[in-house]
Parts: C-alpha cells; sequence; structure tokens
C-alpha cells in the first residue's frame, strides 16, 4: 500500500477502462460544461443580434454590476438546495437587513463599515432563527421562509416607516458602483481607440497564473500518489482556453474603468465556497445530508447541525446582497428585494442543483446567475419588452431543468 | 375432498444471481386454509406475489390454474378481477383518509366519477360487521390500532367479491386477542367457502387453524402436510422448515477468542411514539475480541431496534441500560460519540440507510470518517482514492472504478462499500444487521470471508439475521431474541436450528400465557 505505480486494475478488462473513464469524466463535466457552453452560445447570440453592443466595455461591466447580488446569494441559496432545502426569504432579508445598514449610516451617521458587520451580523442571526426551525423543530423549509419572507418584509417597512432612506456616504456606495483604483494608469489599446486600465489587466493575468499554478499542483499531487491525470496536452489546452477568457474579460473591463469592487468580491467568494463545497470536511457533510439524510446521520453526521450553519450562511449572504444592492440605488426602499429568491433560486437550478437535494456545484450556481444576468441585459439591449423576457425566462429555467432531469434519468 | 380452487404448477422466478423459485407447485382447494411456512427469504412471499400478479405473466416459468381456466395476469388488477386478494405484512391503508374511505380506494362506487356516499357508507358498515368491527366508518384509519387497521384491510378484500384471500404474516404485529379474532374470521370464511392462504411464523396458530401446510425451503416445496384433523404438530413442521445440511456453505476459520471487549447491560428502551411500549426489554449480552456472535430471531423480535438504540440511540426512547467497552462505561447517546467510542453498526437497509446512493463510491467509504482523508477540515481527494481503492481491491468490489456512483452497482457491492465505510473507521465493535440480504449466494460466502477476517484481526462482530443456517455456520456463540427480550443464549457448536426455534417459541408460548420470562 506504499506509494508505486497505480494499482492495475483487477476488473472490468483493460480494454474498456479508456473509453469508460472517458465517458465517465465526460459525463461528470456535462452538466457544468453544458450550461458553460450555453453561457458562450447566449453571449454570442446576443453579441450578432446587437451589432456588437453586447461586448461593449461598458456592457461587460454592467453584467456584473447589475447582478453581483444575485451571485453573492446564490452561493449561500446553493447550499441550502445541495442540503435538501430552501429559502424563500433572502429577498426579504436583504431588504430588512439593508434598511438596518442604511438607517444606522443615514439616521444615526454610524461608520459604514460598522454599519455594514451589523447587518451581517443581523443577517446571520436571521439564518440561525430561521434554520432553528427547519433543523430542529423540523418544520419544512418551505413553510418556515415563506414566514420570514413576510416577517422581513414587514420589519423592512417598519424599519424605514415606508420612506426611501438615503443617500450613502460614497465609501459605502463602492462596494456597488465603484472600481479598484487603478494606481498605475492606463496604457492605450494597440487594437481600438480606448485606453486600458493596466492594474486591471495585471490582475487578471495573476489570477490566470495562479489558476495554472493550482492546477499543477493538484497534478503533482495526484501523480505522487501514483495516479492517472488528464493528458499534458488535454491541460495545456484547458489552460489556454481558461487563459483567453478571463484575460478577454479583462481586456473588456480595462477598456471601462477597470475591476469592478462587487466583481472581486464575488470572484473570491466564489474561490472561498468552490474550496468549502470541494475540499471541505464540512461541504462533503452538506452533500451527503442532502443525498441521504438518513445514511448521513448512521454514519455520524450531525445533520441537525448542517442543515442549521447553511441557513446561518444563507442569513449573512443575504444581508451581503442587500448591502450590495441598497448601495447600487444609493437607498434603502420598502421594495428592495422583491422577488429575488426567484432569481436566486432560479440561478441554482440552472446551474445543475438538483430540487432533490445532493447535487449541485459553486461553479455552476455562478453559470446560472449569468445565464439570467446576460439575458436580462441582452434582451433590454435588443428592446424586447418586459413582457416577453418573463416569458423567455421562464423558458429558460424549465428548459435547463428539464434538461439536467433527463440527463440524470438516463444516468441511472 | 372438495374441488380444487387454485393449481400452481412448476412455477420457477429467478432474479439476477439467485433462484427463488425452483419448480413450485401448491394446490388449493376451494374453502380451506392453507398455511405456508418456511423461514425468511425461503420463498413464501414471492410465490404469492407470482400468483397476485406483482410479477407478472412472462416474468416466470410455470402454469397457474385458477378455477380449472390457466391464468395469464398482467398486474395486481387482473388476479383481483378473479377474486384474489393479497393482503401484506406492510399494511397499505391511507392513515389520513376514513376506514370508508379506505376500503372503497381505488374502487370508488358510484356513477360517472361521482362518489355516492351513501351507497359506501351503508356498504362499509355491512363489511365491518362481516370482519367484527365496532367503529364507525368515518373514523380515520390513523386512530385505529394495528389490529383493527388489519381488520380493515380485511374488509377492504372483502369490498371485492373476493374467493382466495392471501395473508402475508397478518398476526405478526397483533397481540394473542387480536390474532384470535382474525384467526376465528379465517374460519368464519371458510365456513363461507372462501378459501384463504396465511404466511406466518407462528406456528402454533398455523397448527390450530390450518387444513394443509405448506412447507418451503430455499425455493421448493419440502412437503405439504393434511392437518384437517389438526395431526400435525409444531415439531414436525420445525423439522420441515429446517432440515437441511450445512456443509460447505461457510468458510472456515481460526477460533481465537480473547477479553470480553463489549458489553451491553440491562438494556430497555421504549417505542419512538407510544411511551408505554417496551420494544427492548432487559437486553444484557456481551462480545469477546475476536468473537463473532449471533443474534437470531424472527422479523420483529426487536434486534434492529436493540442494535440501532446501542448505535447513538438511533431507534426507539432510551429508557436504560449501560453500554461497557473493556468493562468501563462508554457513551452511546449520539451517533458521533459511538463512532468515536468504536462501536460500528451496518445497517439492514443499505439503500435507504447506507449509501448516499446518487454519490460515487469513494465519497461514501470515506463519510464516517471524514479525518481520516482530511487534513485540518480539509479533504485531499488523492488519499481519498487511495483509501477506497485499498478496499476495493481487499474486498474485491467490482466496479469500474471507484469514481463510479453506488447506484449502479450491484447488491453484494453495494454491501462491501458499506462495509468499507465501516472498515475505514476502524471500530472495535461491528454491529453487522442481515448483511447478506437480498444478495446472492456467492456474495454471501464473501461476505462471510470478511466476517471471519475481522474477527481474526481481533474485532468484536455482532452478526444479526433472520436466516438460521448463516447464524449457526458464523457464529461462535449465539442469543436469540424474541419478543424484544433474550429468550436463550448458547454456544454456536451445539446449537441446531430446531433448538433455536424452540427458543424463540418457549417465549413466544410463555408471553402470550402471561408467564414473563
Amino acid at each position: 500500500m506504499t506509494s508505486g505505480p497505480a494499482p492495475a486494475p483487477v476488473t472490468p478488462p483493460p480494454t474498456n477502462e479508456g473509453s469508460e473513464r472517458l465517458l465517465s469524466v465526460l459525463r461528470s463535466n456535462v452538466r457544468q460544461y453544458g450550461m458553460l457552453v450555453a453561457l458562450v452560445v447566449i453571449v454570442v447570440f446576443f453579441q450578432i443580434t446587437t451589432d456588437g453592443t453586447m461586448l461593449k466595455p461598458q456592457n461587460v461591466t454592467n453584467v456584473f454590476l447589475q447582478n453581483g447580488y444575485i451571485i453573492v446569494m446564490a452561493l449561500g441559496m446553493l447550499l441550502i438546495i445541495v442540503a435538501g432545502h430552501i429559502d424563500l426569504s433572502v429577498g426579504s432579508v436583504a431588504a430588512f437587513t439593508g434598511a438596518i445598514a442604511a438607517v444606522m449610516m443615514v439616521n444615526y451617521k454610524l461608520d459604514p463599515i460598522l454599519a455594514s458587520a451589523a447587518a451581517l451580523l443581523i443577517g446571520g442571526l436571521i439564518g440561525a432563527w430561521q434554520g432553528f426551525w427547519v433543523a430542529y423543530m423540523r418544520i419544512p423549509s418551505f413553510i418556515v421562509t415563506l414566514s420570514g419572507m413576510l416577517l422581513f418584509r414587514g420589519l423592512t417597512l417598519f424599519m424605514l416607516q415606508g420612506q426611501p432612506v438615503g443617500p450613502f456616504p460614497e465609501s459605502f456606495r463602492a462596494i456597488a458602483s465603484g472600481f479598484i483604483p487603478e494606481p498605475l494608469g492606463a496604457i492605450p489599446d494597440p487594437l481600438g481607440p480606448d485606453t486600458l486600465k493596466l492594474t486591471t489587466l495585471i490582475l487578471a493575468a495573476l489570477l490566470c497564473a495562479g489558476l495554472i499554478f493550482m492546477d499543477l499542483q493538484g497534478r503533482r499531487e495526484q501523480l505522487k500518489y501514483g495516479f492517472q491525470v488528464s493528458p499534458f496536452p488535454q491541460f495545456v489546452a484547458r489552460s489556454v482556453i481558461l487563459t483567453v477568457a478571463i484575460m478577454f474579460l479583462a481586456y473588456r473591463l480595462a477598456a471601462f474603468f477597470g475591476l469592478p469592487v462587487v466583481l472581486l468580491l464575488m470572484l473570491v467568494l466564489t474561490g472561498l465556497y468552490m474550496f468549502l463545497t470541494g475540499r471541505t470536511v464540512i461541504g462533503r457533510r452538506i452533500y451527503a445530508v442532502g443525498g441521504n439524510a438518513k445514511a448521513a446521520t448512521l454514519s455520524g453526521v450531525k445533520t441537525k447541525q448542517m442543515v442549521f450553519l447553511t441557513f446561518i450562511n444563507m442569513g449573512v449572504l443575504a444581508a451581503l446582497g442587500g448591502l450590495v444592492f441598497a448601495a447600487r440605488l444609493n437607498s434603502a426602499t420598502p421594495k428592495a428585494g422583491n422577488g429575488f429568491e426567484l432569481d436566486v433560486i432560479a440561478a441554482t437550478f440552472v446551474g445543475g442543483a438538483s430540487a432533490y437535494g445532493g447535487v449541485g456545484t459553486v461553479a455552476g450556481a455562478v453559470i446560472g446567475a449569468l445565464v439570467l444576468g446576460v439575458l436580462n441585459i441582452g434582451m433590454g439591449l435588443m428592446g424586447i419588452g418586459i413582457d416577453y423576457q418573463f416569458s423567455i425566462k421562464a423558458l429558460v429555467l424549465l428548459g435547463a431543468v428539464f434538461v439536467d432531469v433527463r440527463g440524470k434519468n438516463k444516468d441511472t | 375432498m372438495s374441488e380444487v380452487l387454485l393449481e400452481m404448477r412448476g412455477i420457477t422466478k429467478t432474479f439476477p444471481g439467485v433462484t427463488a423459485l425452483d419448480d413450485v407447485s401448491l394446490s388449493v382447494r376451494r374453502g380451506e386454509i392453507h398455511a405456508l411456512v418456511g423461514e425468511n427469504g425461503a420463498g413464501k412471499s414471492t410465490l404469492m406475489k407470482v400468483l397476485s400478479g406483482v410479477y407478472p405473466h412472462g416474468e416466470y416459468e410455470g402454469q397457474i390454474l385458477f378455477e380449472g381456466q390457466e391464468a395469464r395476469f398482467s398486474d395486481i388488477r387482473a388476479s383481483e378481477a378473479l377474486g384474489i386478494v393479497i393482503i401484506h405484512q406492510e399494511l397499505a391503508l391511507v392513515p389520513n383518509l376514513s376506514i370508508t374511505e379506505n376500503i372503497f380506494l381505488g374502487n370508488e362506487q358510484g356513477t360517472r366519477g361521482i362518489v355516492n356516499w351513501g351507497a359506501q357508507h351503508a356498504r362499509a358498515r355491512d363489511l365491518l360487521k362481516v370482519v367484527g368491527l365496532d367503529d364507525t366508518v368515518d373514523t380515520p384509519v390513523r386512530r385505529l390500532g394495528v389490529g383493527k387497521q388489519q381488520l380493515v384491510e380485511i374488509a377492504k378484500a372483502l369490498s371485492k367479491e373476493v374467493t382466495l384471500l392471501i395473508l402475508d404474516e397478518p398476526t405478526a404485529a397483533l397481540n394473542e386477542t387480536d390474532s384470535q379474532k382474525l384467526l376465528n374470521l379465517l374460519r368464519d370464511f371458510k365456513a363461507r367457502g372462501i378459501s384463504s392462504v396465511l404466511i406466518s411464523h407462528k406456528l402454533k396458530e398455523v397448527e390450530s387453524v390450518a387444513d394443509t401446510i405448506t412447507v418451503i425451503r430455499d425455493g421448493r416445496v419440502v412437503e405439504s402436510l393434511d392437518n384437517s384433523g389438526s395431526q400435525v404438530t409444531e415439531d414436525r413442521i420445525i423439522r420441515g422448515m429446517v432440515g437441511r445440511d450445512l456443509t460447505h456453505r461457510f468458510p472456515p476459520r481460526e477460533h481465537e477468542i480473547g477479553e470480553v471487549v463489549f458489553e451491553v447491560r440491562n438494556w430497555n428502551v421504549a417505542h419512538p411514539i407510544y411511551d408505554d411500549r417496551m420494544v427492548i426489554k432487559n437486553v444484557s449480552l456481551n462480545v469477546r475480541a475476536g468473537e463473532v456472535v449471533g443474534i437470531a430471531g424472527l422479523m420483529g423480535a426487536g434486534r434492529t431496534e436493540f442494535a440501532m438504540s446501542v448505535f447513538g440511540r438511533s431507534w426507539g426512547r432510551f429508557v436504560s441500560g449501560t453500554v461497557l467497552r473493556k468493562s468501563k462505561e462508554i457513551d452511546v447517546s449520539s451517533i458521533p460519540s459511538a463512532i468515536h467510542n468504536g462501536v460500528a453498526y451496518v445497517t439492514e437497509d443499505r439503500k435507504t440507510y447506507g449509501l448516499v446512493l446518487m454519490n460515487d463510491m469513494k465519497t461514501n467509504i470515506t463519510l464516517a470518517n471524514l479525518e481520516g482523508v482530511s487534513t485540518r477540515a480539509v479533504l485531499s481527494e488523492p488519499r481519498e482514492i487511495k483509501v477506497a481503492n485499498g478496499y476495493r481491491k481487499q474486498l474485491s468490489i467490482k466496479s469500474s472504478s471507484v469514481k463510479q456512483a453506488t447506484v449502479n452497482l450491484s447488491g453484494g457491492n453495494q454491501q462491501k462499500v458499506v462495509l468499507s465505510k465501516w472498515l475505514f473507521a476502524d471500530p472495535e465493535v461491528l454491529i453487522l444487521d442481515e448483511p447478506t440480504r437480498g444478495i446472492d449466494v456467492g456474495a454471501k460466502f464473501e461476505i462471510y470471508t470478511i466476517i471471519n477476517r475481522l474477527a481474526s484481526e481481533g474485532k468484536a462482530v455482532i452478526f444479526i439475521s433472520s436466516e438460521l443456517p448463516e447464524i449457526l455456520g458464523v457464529s461462535d456463540r449465539i442469543y436469540v431474541m424474541a419478543g424484544g427480550q433474550i429468550a436463550a443464549e448458547m454456544p454456536a457448536a451445539g446449537a441446531s436450528q430446531e433448538t433455536i426455534m424452540r427458543a424463540i417459541m418457549r417465549l413466544g408460548r410463555a408471553a402470550s400465557e402471561g408467564i414473563v420470562a
């Protein structure tokens, strides 16, 4: 059992091994990559139908500015759905926590950082409240969070006395509409008339280098334990595609104001949650709870505690989403966050999460949110009426989940 | 001799890897009570599923003749149309619906989709009178006890013009009075010309009520005994049920038994919902290092409930008792602490309680010991793969790779994955609950071999099984459970299936006569 070459599998006959492995790799990736391909297709489609307006620097930037809070909340919703639950209250919680921060900053002149911290803390407490009822009192999450949806909408109205509260200090608004400082200035665009923000480009290059480095580390670790890795050319191709995609995005952003703060926040959180779900004990346990709660319990997983924690996490992220949204509007309004829960849940399902729990990825949820976000902006640019927009998004949701469910039925 | 109502000829039914029924013939006369006896897994229920159309024509070989005509049922409705009604062991009633609604569920009386409630209630009232139930017909079924629910099932069967009633263990969950009531009902039916096939483990009942007793063993009919004058004795039935040689079905093993490592003392557990119903009564047992201790008993004897209540109180409401490991009391009040203290429980139902089916092999294997493949709560996939590959080799689990989803594995291989999970948790005491249920003979032998190896490594193994030959072939020492109590303890060397069966019956009799053993 010590290190050495990969142990030759006894069964099945090795002739099948290669193609079967490839098939299983394809199958396991098809959900995530399938949606990624769909995202690219949608972007290209709008790029053509809007005569190149879609990928204009300003619109690329807007995709992130307009959807940042959805993506942030989708990260929390993913864990909730993977654990086999649902949270309908996120819109109201976002509105309520945004209102609290607003009242603190505007009426009581509290420091934005302190006010934000307090809002996040209250978000966590709200999550704990709902998680308590779901996990320990065994009330279905649908009902608990439906109640939460009403309760926190009511408290928002109470908090704001029915009036919008704003405007906010500049430092607070920066989280939603600001860009990172560009101390290195700008260089002329060799391909166009614009100038490019240098710091954004350098950060993107660093991100690419970091990702490739991590991939290499992973390969090295796999090899050290004597396992097969994908062929080197495949690895190179993957890295090249990734680098081109990231650098292209950075190039578009750099031509506008550079890297939006909210995108940076989103990237950091996405990385964090990918790590949490894929590489940590707690992430694994959440998946097990959603996959088969009874089996997980009998394997020593503290099922209730896991569910409780996912709700606390959701509360904090809903609060963060609320802060970003309030900052974006520059005021906390009684109607803020109306319908967010639907966008967030839709993003998670479009991204391949299973409504029955146990299945779903962070990358999928983010891509799902981007698909819906790009649809919004693209259809807006094409001048499609809001009536059609709703209907088209509805069909995209239904279609994505249908493809997903059908794929799963074929699997078994 | 009255006319033959049903004749089943040469019925053979195979599942992938197992022959459940092998050339079985059965003949039931009009107006008789025909008992079907045999150990768990002998094929009684399978035979009745063939008869009632659960396994449709074409999925089995052989012929069914009903009232002289060949019958080819495509589903349950087809057999019901001829008056063959089966009442399963697990009652198929909807708890929140009323007695009337349950009786006519799927068979609503009325015209053009509009229910005629008056007619239904009246009919239900008549049927309740027949079965001797005096509750009002609009009582929700959940308010009734198990015995009364059983009667509602029978009323439901009667509403369908029944000519042959099949009852699968109808008295298993009933007390003595309710059982007698039910058996008397069968005698009434007999007088009206309705035949019954009764599957039961309660041989005393069988002996008293049946006209013919057919014994099934290993998917074959051993004998059909004429009991029209109640001349067949319990001992005679037991001999038919268990007579078989035990050579070469179990791997040989070295016995090297050490100190007592695990002990349960005076264990009492109440039903999770009915607080006053004690399910486990004062059970004490111990296991030594390197020893395999079997727990024998019939279904419903309380073995699973006992094991689960010891494993982190995962069943029932704990009342009293202590668990000791190497003479020191340990905390098993939660599953994590039970695991931490070296106890592992391999569940009876691997699909519902053992595996996360949608996850792959390695994810399932490491679930009970994620600490073993992580550093500071960060998992290492290479380590996971290495661990999983180790068990895949060691237990020869047949899969395309450790990344194959467990839902696609065969029953035997799934069971090995569950075993791997618990081996990786490195327990000192392993409780295996029906580890060979539903897997083929070859895989069973492999599981026995694994059990032997664990014992030879010094682990203490508690082996729960309903199959007596298996208990005798694998264990060093045997506890017999019945009615939530330990009925007997015996070394496996001197034990036989007859001594075990006798111990079960003895306790059952004592309990029904009101003498607490």
